[in-house]
């Protein structure tokens, strides 16, 4: 690890000031991944500006839904009985990631910005376009099992990680940002970018730029029968192989309305509108919903060791939809 | 920088914690995690370094009173809060927090390299399951309920999942925490159970 220098900021503005001003500081929330990243080697800032202790509140919107602080833990977050009643489906994503330790410490907003997973980009003796622009990517006749089959590029086929964001693009949520030129509001959409020709930048956040908060929609009756199911190559404690969020609403075996994401498939959350718009108005049948993801995923382009992901995230998505379809029309929605 | 004459370039500074209820200072090189402050500059050398990359949970430590990694923990950035170390968690007059006990018990342990950062997160279990934080076992039915969540052995191994043990002594570290929880559905153990459940 390199030296740095410390600041702990009094306000986001003193936070924004410092880093906005300094090409080589870096904002550190939980820390939980840039530390590990910083001893890798992965991260060399020379000057850290802990934000640890701003943005800590979830507060209640007054048009409805919450405002959650950036600083806010993933404990906290998954544990506030708001969002296990409202939004079922971002608790359970929260608990499903990482450890107890880890989620008391990471933060809402450095679980949006953490990086890859992929083994290339952590290891710095080893080429990685994400790491080092230009350099290469090993990982595409190396190991990909891991790795993305929709929305990447030549230049980088990496996964984002996060199983919150995935729920996070469900839920249409936004993106609060301060920084040197003002503030942003941003859909998850506008916030994470594709690699193309450039996978060094996650999103579209300049240098300086703070996360403040995530906005959380109003409580629907659509968002409470909502889910997340994860495969992962271990019963815990392990980042998704393949995830999906969903939410359904069913009416007299139709279905009426419903949101769908995937996790680990692509350099961001992959809200799947195609399947969406398939499914909704369609039978609320697992078949039809399977159907529906194969066409989402007809874009899909696997290398070797990862194209199972297609058939994963079609029978993760066709699987949960039926769940929550079928508490749907048993009426268990409360209202 | 010209601006922020806050944003010091200095690479190290005095830092100030507060351990098992006793104020330290150190200078400290910046890059200090709190595992290595804790080990290498106070001697307490209970908590334990495995992975140092937050993958292992051996050095599992409460931070104002919940676990916490303290490999990914920078010493400097945790100033102000409070820290406890298996070192802290015995009553003062030495009697042994009821895990230890229990660890002793049900003999959940091999060699013993992971049993502080396993006791330390069972005691943030417990309290977690109290405030009513459901796991990702919880069924989607309770999630939403308010109170307190009975632990049963699936939810203390997903609870527990941040803390591996090369030995494999899961099977006894199970119901350790579960004589503490009062929810242990084994019936053969000796130790007394709680009714906090």
């Amino acid at each position: 690890m390199k030296e740095f220098g410390y600041l702990r900021a009094g306000s986001v503005a003193e936070a924004i000031e410092a880093v906005a001003a300094d090409a080589n500081a870096a904002y550190l929330g939980g820390g939980t991944n840039l530390v590990d990243l910083m001893r890798l080697g992965v991260a060399e800032p020379l000057r850290l500006v802990d934000i640890s202790g701003l943005s800590n509140e979830i507060t209640e919107l007054e048009a409805g839904g919450l405002l959650v602080g950036a600083g806010v833990s993933n404990s906290d977050l998954a544990a506030d009985l708001r969002v296990r009643r409202a939004y079922p489906m971002l608790s359970q994503a929260l608990l499903s990631g990482a450890s107890g330790q880890l989620r008391n410490v990471a933060t809402v907003g450095g679980n949006l910005l953490q990086r890859t997973r992929c083994l290339y980009f952590q290891d710095t003796s080893k080429p990685c376009n994400k790491r080092v622009s230009g350099s290469g990517c090993p990982a595409r006749s190396g190991i990909h099992r891991d790795l993305g089959i929709l929305g990447t590029s030549s230049a980088c086929v990496a996964t984002h990680p996060s199983d919150m964001a995935v729920a996070l693009a469900v839920l249409d949520a936004r993106v609060l940002i301060d920084g040197p030129s003002g503030q942003r509001r941003l859909s998850l959409d506008d916030f994470y970018r594709l690699p193309a020709d450039d996978p060094t930048r996650d999103t579209t956040l300049s240098h300086g730029e703070l996360i403040t908060a995530v906005e959380l929609p109003p409580p629907s009756p659509l968002f409470r029968v909502s889910g997340y199911r994860k495969a992962r190559d271990r019963a815990s404690y392990a980042f998704a192989v393949g995830s999906v969020a969903a939410a359904i609403a069913v009416d007299d075996g139709s279905v009426t309305d419903v949101r769908l994401a995937f996790g680990a498939v692509a350099p961001r959350p992959w809200r799947a509108r195609t399947a969406e718009r398939l499914i909704r108005g369609g039978p609320a049948t697992a078949a039809a919903y399977a159907a529906a993801v194969d066409v989402e995923f007809g874009a899909a382009e696997p290398l070797p060791d990862n194209a199972f992901k297609v058939p994963l995230s079609r029978n993760l998505a066709a699987a949960l939809l039926a769940e929550l379809a079928a508490v749907d029309e048993q009426g268990k929605r409360s209202t | 920088m010209t601006s922020t004459p806050q944003l010091s370039q200095a690479t190290s500074s005095a830092v100030h914690l507060s351990i098992n209820d006793e104020p330290h200072v150190w200078d400290l090189d910046h890059r200090t995690s709190l595992l290595d402050a804790l080990r290498d500059h106070l001697g307490l050398t209970g908590t334990k370094k495995g992975c140092d990359h937050g993958q292992c949970g051996a050095c599992t430590i409460l931070l104002d009173g919940r676990r916490a990694n303290s490999c990914l923990l920078l010493a400097v950035a945790v100033q102000g809060r409070e820290i406890t170390t298996i070192e802290g968690i015995a009553g003062t007059d030495g009697a042994l927090h009821p895990l230890q006990t229990a660890f002793l018990d049900r003999d959940a342990y091999q060699c013993g390299y992971c049993t502080p950062g396993q006791i330390c997160s069972a005691i943030g279990v417990l309290d977690e399951a109290a405030q009513g934080w459901p796991s990702a076992v919880t069924p989607a039915g309770l999630a939403g309920a308010d109170g307190p969540v009975v632990l049963d052995p699936a939810e203390v191994r997903e609870r527990m999942a941040g803390n591996l043990c090369r030995c494999g002594a899961y099977a006894n570290i199970v119901p350790a925490v579960l004589d503490v929880a009062g929810g242990a559905p084994d019936v053969d153990q000796s130790s007394p159970v709680g009714d906090q459940g």
